[in-house]
């Protein structure tokens, strides 16, 4: 039985186990009967002729995991941002871990999208925002629908700011041979509320994981939020993340995307700026070896006037890998005094690396500000010889080169814990030894 | 200390270098005029090791060693310094880090342990301090947005933390201001010991009357044409390079 097939027929299944009468069950039918119809998107299609999911279809995945599963915090902790507090929500094989959690009702809710989904007391704000800005067309968008239950939850009421960052992270056993995932998350930031969460998937052995995530979230007029993802998952691991954002006036929204491992990556970001003097950032570092395979697809519609957008993806591939940039900007006629920027740098390190990226810019409107550039090179020659006639070794040189021009991108993180992390990770992904403290 | 025979270096199939002899002790100061294009950055940095100009004929010899297959950083290690003409920017590593990592690297060369942060710190305010570089300065990333002459004077900062044997210098005081040649000048001045050497390439003779040269080379069509002592500076300043090209011929 093929995968969709599999997920036909686990979808009856899965009824059996959720409560078909509340309000949400008629969201997943209808978004299981598109995904019946359109199946996994194929690489006849424009958005995914880069990237082939076949190969994954015909792995033989689990779809629910068989029992829940315990990890040591002792096991985990490093792929914790530790160093500081944080609020975490933790799932193992897609369910949740109340051990490894720490979450809060205190002023704000960083909670669970099972409980969010199922008690009285959130059906208000699950009526007004669960699955309000996900596409309903987008087959894997749907797919996830169908079977959403379980994710994180996190509503910051008006004026509010949690304590503490949020750590959202799923690990993967390996209990199951192959095992498909479907975290959903509903992220809401009421007027003037602010928020800053850390995304991360990881796999705890080399058994097959595929994570279809989606992710939607909500910034009401003046909220901040910032979003973390760190994708620097094993070589068995694919993960196609989802993730829609709508924006109201004044909000300021940043998404960083560090991507460094996995198997196969898409990265489906969607803005939609549904306000005025509305700032959305993206920006991507991605750091790619042996066969791995890392897909960017951004869309940033501009619906109102007077907003920003700005992009900065950076690419460093090396091996056998393979990068995809594919960054599409909407201008709507009304959004006049637009600007929207950008950048997709890459750097190919060995012959057999391949990056496709492209701009997609449709623009209706006439008094706008947009720019976009990509290049695809190798390292500058000059500045390499400038390095080494100081006395650093070639590769050092090297590494130290692909190390400042990933780098700049990380002056936006505002956790400086992250950020050294995120320094040091890359530092160890070019194999470099900095003489420096980062 | 150096010694260059007979050297001939091309790129891209042009012949640059067509047989330069040069010989230089610890202790000299060599200078090196001559023309546009006549090839004086070339060997500097046939010197320094930059692999895209192939040697053809001939040698570069340091202390006895040929340093015919040394990387450019193996060359920096045992000594050679290079202050380029054009300082390339590099964004994203602070001149701070970047000297770290050059000072650690040659270090670790050497068999040494990294130098301890406390002595790195005293190392780059004493150097700052000399070059009268302000300490913000050195947070900026590397050359990015340096004015010209700022560019320059970073680069005498390097090989004041870098202390080389050999220091060969291409047009430092192009860009400078008047102040900023005599700060920098008496860095170099500073740095000179019995022990070093240092090759000023200039075209002008005011350089020269801060780092007081022993010898003077016309370089012209990648040949040494003429040698004097620091008198021939003043003559070239005064002539120019007609004269001495017509010999050349004749
Ligand atoms: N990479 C290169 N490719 C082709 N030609 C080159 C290259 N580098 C240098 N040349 C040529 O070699 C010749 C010597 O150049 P070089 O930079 O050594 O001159 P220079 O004496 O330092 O001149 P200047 O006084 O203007 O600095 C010039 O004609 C230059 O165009
Ligand atoms: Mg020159």
């Amino acid at each position: 039985m093929d995968l969709k097939d599999k997920l036909i027929a686990s979808f009856m299944a899965f009824e059996n186990n959720v409560d078909i009468d509340h309000p949400v069950h008629d969201v997943r039918s209808e978004a299981m009967k598109n995904f019946e119809t359109k199946g996994f998107p194929s690489k006849k299609e424009e958005a995914w002729k880069y990237t082939s999911l076949n190969k994954l279809q015909k792995i033989d995945f689990s779809i629910f995991p068989k029992e829940e599963n315990a990890l040591e915090y002792k096991d985990v902790k490093k792929y914790f941002l530790h160093e500081i507090d944080t609020y975490k929500i933790v799932f193992i094989d897609g369910i949740y871990s109340s051990f490894l959690s720490e979450t809060t009702h205190d002023g704000v809710d960083i909670c669970l999208m099972s409980s969010a989904l199922t008690k009285p007391m959130y059906k208000q704000v699950i009526d007004v925002y669960f699955n309000k800005v996900a596409s309903k067309e987008e087959s894997l968008t749907t797919l996830n629908t169908a079977f959403s239950r379980e994710g994180a939850y996190i509503y910051i009421p008006k004026n509010k700011m949690p304590k503490k960052p949020v750590e959202i992270i799923h690990f993967s056993t390996g209990n199951e041979a192959s095992l498909l995932v479907q975290p959903r998350n509903l992220i809401i930031a009421e007027e003037n509320a602010e928020l800053q969460v850390i995304e991360r998937h990881q796999s705890l052995t080399s058994n097959e994981v595929l994570t279809n995530s989606v992710t939607e979230i909500f910034a009401a007029k003046n909220a901040i939020v910032d979003y973390y993802k760190v994708q620097n998952d094993v070589s068995t691991a694919s993960l196609i993340d989802n993730t829609y954002i709508d924006q109201k006036d004044t909000s300021v929204v940043k998404v960083h995307t560090f991507s460094f491992g996995g198997k196969l990556t898409r990265n489906n970001l969607n803005f939609y700026q549904n306000g005025q003097h509305i700032d959305s950032t993206m920006k991507g570092v991605t750091i790619l070896g042996e066969k791995q395979h890392v897909d960017h697809h951004t869309l940033v519609h501009h619906i109102e006037p007077n907003c920003e957008s700005h992009q900065d993806y950076k690419g460093i591939y090396g091996e056998n890998s393979t990068g995809v940039f594919n960054g599409k900007i909407i201008v709507d006629k009304i959004a006049q005094k637009t600007n929207a920027f950008q950048q997709n740098n890459n750097i190919l390190i060995s012959d057999k690396a391949t990056i496709n990226t492209k701009p997609q810019l449709e623009i209706f409107a006439d008094d706008v500000k947009c720019s976009h550039g990509c290049t695809i090179g190798q390292l500058d020659e000059d500045a390499l010889f400038y390095l080494q006639s100081r006395g650093i070794p070639k590769k050092e040189a090297r590494a130290l080169l692909m190390y400042a021009f990933a780098n700049n991108v990380l002056e936006s993180v505002r956790i400086p814990e992250l950020k050294t992390r995120i320094n040091k990770l890359i530092a160890t992904k070019l194999g470099v030894r900095l003489g420096f403290d980062l | 200390m150096l010694k260059i025979n007979d050297l001939h270096a091309k790129v891209e199939d042009k012949d640059i270098l067509k047989g330069i002899n040069l010989e230089v002790n610890a202790g000299e100061v060599h200078a090196i005029m001559g023309p546009n294009g006549s090839g004086k950055s070339t060997l500097a940095a046939v010197i320094a090791g930059k692999e895209e100009f192939e040697v053809t004929q001939g040698s570069v010899v340091l202390d006895g060693e040929d340093l015919e297959d040394a990387a450019p950083e193996e060359r920096a290690h045992k000594g050679v310094f290079l202050s380029f003409q054009y300082p390339v920017e590099i964004p994203g590593v602070s001149v701070t880090n970047f000297m770290k990592t050059a000072i650690n690297e040659s270090r670790k060369a050497r068999g040494l342990e990294d130098m301890p942060a406390n002595e790195m710190l005293k190392l780059i305010r004493e150097k700052s301090e000399m070059l009268e570089i302000d300490r913000k300065f050195l947070s900026r990333s590397l050359n990015e947005g340096f004015s010209g002459g700022e560019k320059k004077r970073n680069e005498i900062f390097q090989m004041a933390m870098l202390e080389p044997k050999l220091a060969i210098l291409d047009e430092t005081d192009s860009g400078l201001d008047i102040d900023a040649l005599r700060i920098v000048a008496n860095g170099v001045n500073k740095l000179k010991s019995k022990e070093n050497a240092v090759i000023v390439i200039t075209h002008y003779q005011r350089l020269l009357e801060y780092i007081v040269p022993d010898f003077v080379h016309v370089l012209h069509d990648g040949k040494i044409v003429k040698s004097g002592g620091k008198e021939l500076a003043l003559e070239l300043e005064e002539k120019g390079y007609d004269w001495i090209k017509n010999e050349a011929v004749v």
